[in-house]
């Protein structure tokens, strides 16, 4: 039992230290380049199978070939799928307008062919021509828990359910967590959620169980372009800086990182990106800020509160009273 | 659902079948769907329009139920003590009774909402300041059993010391744990919760201030019924004049409080409290109006709690209100950094 104000105040601390452990291993993470991401969804297979994850609903959702829609308690891996009429650097997109048959194209009432950005599969005889000043770009990003510095779960969590690890992570112990929802709502990415079928709630674990016996995550371990980098926090945020200034050089100036600053609203992710647009066209909060940072001056107000409502209503039975 | 942006006509006849513009827009207002995304004025960009956050995954029966009982519980108990010390035995009677029951209530909201009710107990393995919902258990621990001493003394008479303290526990305890519950959905990335951390615990006590005066209102005689109409009038100007403030300051992430289910009972929230008090405020004293007024403020009170969840509920599930504010924020930021470099 601990009056536990550690977590949201521990500045800058190694969140492990900070989480009371005296002597912790190095903190890891994962710095996801989604630069080379090309979308195959392996890290999501190898999560789901590594982990049980149950199924979490097959449903076409229209938004390109993201059929898993977001993170979830089903879905500890997500990859997002973004289609822009953009350039990719210097790159040539060689797309070629794709010719419909004519049955085809009356059946869709005359509307005009929509390209989904596929190279086009026709023989190369003279049919397809490439559209010169087509731009085209698909970004792909494999999102997951943050693993904050200062994480909002787990400063909100009433049970203890949600703990750090000495590896700096944060997990959620099932036989501890009653449900009660807290998490949910306070985590600033909307990763965390509850799972109907046992009423608990769940997440990445960045797979604690293989951590503890020196393996990298699954996910990581199954990414074929390494868009998936697992290894110590400090070292991987060396290689995302160079990384940035390698492809701003190769004419990507789009390129930047996200979550990697340790002076941001959560202390710095666990979990970091290089990303190649704005962070909210792949679903992310732009500058998220841990819930709990305001929590002092939460109480500060609440106290007040309560002090004006006991004054109030001990005022308010003053007059006429008759002892 | 939504289509890719990237066509290789851009004829302006083409149908626009989506709902937001990737990476260029967002979610369209209702009213707009069908137009071309291209001429509509959401700045902000989103992933499909997709929310960032997760909702919270609570009953709004239980947990904006428990809300209004919670701050009902715990200004009945201190208004109760109040009238007791002041010779109103029958208003603080009825008052400690109306606590007790809410309190029942309150207790029943928050177990049943959890995902496993038989692990409620699992709240008071840890004590954490970070976490209003381990504060607030601890104060529902302490305060119950001492609401429920109270009650149980002054509706059967019996055992007058131990009574007695469970009064005077259960009032002071009592405003902690009507005012708590706004630092409990504050601390949530829900815009709307969030940024209304500065005024929601006046709120909330001030409502709960409005809804214990009228329960005194309808269970004590006339001639003890002072203290509850003065402490009803002060609550529902409190909560109304910071209601409105809070409204006001939180500008473009306020509109779920003036918009759809939520802003409909906040709406029905502030007449059926304005409404209560201005009857209670009639010189003419009576009966039928009293009550009327009484009944009014505690169905406000109650509108009140599930106007605010609605409207957090409903800024959660839009990524503009996400999206927005921390953009502004970013750009503020960059903009006085140009400034002094
Ligand atoms: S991203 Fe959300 S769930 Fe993950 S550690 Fe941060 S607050 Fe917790
Ligand atoms: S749902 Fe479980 S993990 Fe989340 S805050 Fe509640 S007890 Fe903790």
């Amino acid at each position: 039992m601990a009056l536990d104000l550690r977590e949201a105040t521990g500045g800058e601390r190694d969140p492990a230290t900070a989480g009371g452990y005296a002597e912790p291993p190095e903190r890891v993470g994962f710095f996801t380049d989604t630069s080379v991401c090309i979308g195959c969804k392996a890290c999501e297979v190898a999560c789901k199978e590594w982990n049980a994850v149950p199924e979490d609903g097959l449903l076409f959702t229209g938004m390109s070939y993201d059929n898993t829609g977001s993170l979830g308690a089903d879905s500890w891996r997500h990859v997002a799928f973004i289609e822009q009429p953009r350039r990719l650097g210097r790159q040539e997109t060689h797309l070629a307008p794709t010719e419909l048959p004519p049955d085809l194209l009356r059946s869709a009432g005359g509307r005009t062919a929509v390209s989904l950005g596929l190279p086009a599969s026709a023989p190369p005889d003279g049919h397809v021509a490439a559209a010169a000043d087509m731009d085209f770009r698909w970004l792909m990003s494999s999102d997951v828990c943050k693993h904050c510095t200062h994480a909002a779960c787990l400063d909100v969590c009433p049970t203890g359910a949600l703990f750090r690890t000495e590896f700096g992570t944060v997990v959620v112990q099932e036989d501890v967590c009653n449900g009660c929802g807290y998490c949910v709502p306070a985590c600033p990415y909307g990763v965390i959620d509850k799972r109907p079928s046992n009423g608990l709630v769940s997440k990445c674990t960045l797979c604690y169980d293989r951590l503890s016996v020196g393996q990298e995550p699954a996910c990581a371990k199954s990414c074929p372009t390494d868009s998936i980098q697992f290894g110590e926090l400090a070292e991987l945020r060396e290689r995302a800086a160079g990384r940035v200034r390698d492809l701003h050089d190769a004419g990507v100036t789009s390129a930047r990182l996200y979550g990697a600053d340790p002076q941001d609203g959560v202390g710095g992710a666990g979990a970091f990106f290089l990303l190649l647009d704005e962070p909210e066209v792949y679903g992310l909060p732009p500058d998220p800020v841990v819930t709990t940072r305001d929590l002092p001056a939460m109480w500060r107000r609440a106290g007040l509160a309560a002090v004006g409502l006991l004054v109030a209503l001990a005022a308010v039975t003053i007059p006429g009273a008759r002892r | 659902m939504s289509h890719t942006d990237v066509r290789l006509d851009t004829s302006v006849e083409l149908p626009v079948e989506r709902d937001a513009l990737i990476g260029s827009a967002g979610r369209p207002e209702r009213r707009q769907r069908g137009e071309r995304l291209m001429v509509s004025k959401a700045e902000f960009r989103s992933y499909y329009g997709q929310p960032v956050l997760k909702s919270p995954p609570w009953q709004a029966p239980d947990i904006a139920g428990y809300l209004f009982l919670g701050g009902l519980a715990g200004a009945s108990s201190t208004l109760a003590a109040a009238a007791e010390l002041t010779g109103r035995p029958r208003l603080a009677r009825g008052l400690k009774a109306g606590a007790a029951v809410a309190i029942a209530g309150s207790l029943y909201s928050l177990v049943h909402d959890l995902g496993r009710p038989e692990r409620f107990l699992h709240m008071l393995r840890v004590v954490k300041v970070t976490s209003p919902m381990s504060i607030g258990s601890w104060l529902l621990a302490g305060y119950g059993p001492l609401a429920m001493l109270a009650a149980g003394s002054a509706v059967t008479g019996r055992l007058p010391r131990l009574g007695r303290l469970g009064t005077l526990g259960a009032g002071v305890a009592g405003p902690a744990v009507a005012a708590y519950t706004a630092a409990l959905i504050s601390d949530t990335a829900v815009p709307v919760w969030h940024e209304a951390h500065a005024e929601l615990p006046i709120v909330f006590v001030g409502s709960a201030a409005a809804s214990a005066g009228a329960l005194g209102l309808l269970v004590a005689p006339d001639r003890e019924a002072g203290p509850a109409r003065r402490a009803a009038l002060l609550g529902a100007v409190t909560e109304l004049a910071t209601a409105h403030r809070m409204e006001r300051r939180l500008g473009m992430v306020g509109e779920p409080l003036r918009r759809g289910l939520g802003g409909a009972l906040l709406r029905a929230s502030h007449v059926l409290m304005a409404g209560g008090a201005l009857a209670l405020s009639l010189p003419v004293r009576n009966r039928v109006l009293t009550r009327a007024g009484a009944v009014a403020m505690i169905a406000g009170s109650i509108c009140l709690r599930f106007g605010i969840f609605h409207a957090g509920v409903a800024s959660a599930r839009d990524p503009k209100y996400t999206v927005t504010p921390q953009r502004e924020r970013l750009e503020a930021r960059a903009e006085s950094r140009r400034r002094r470099p």
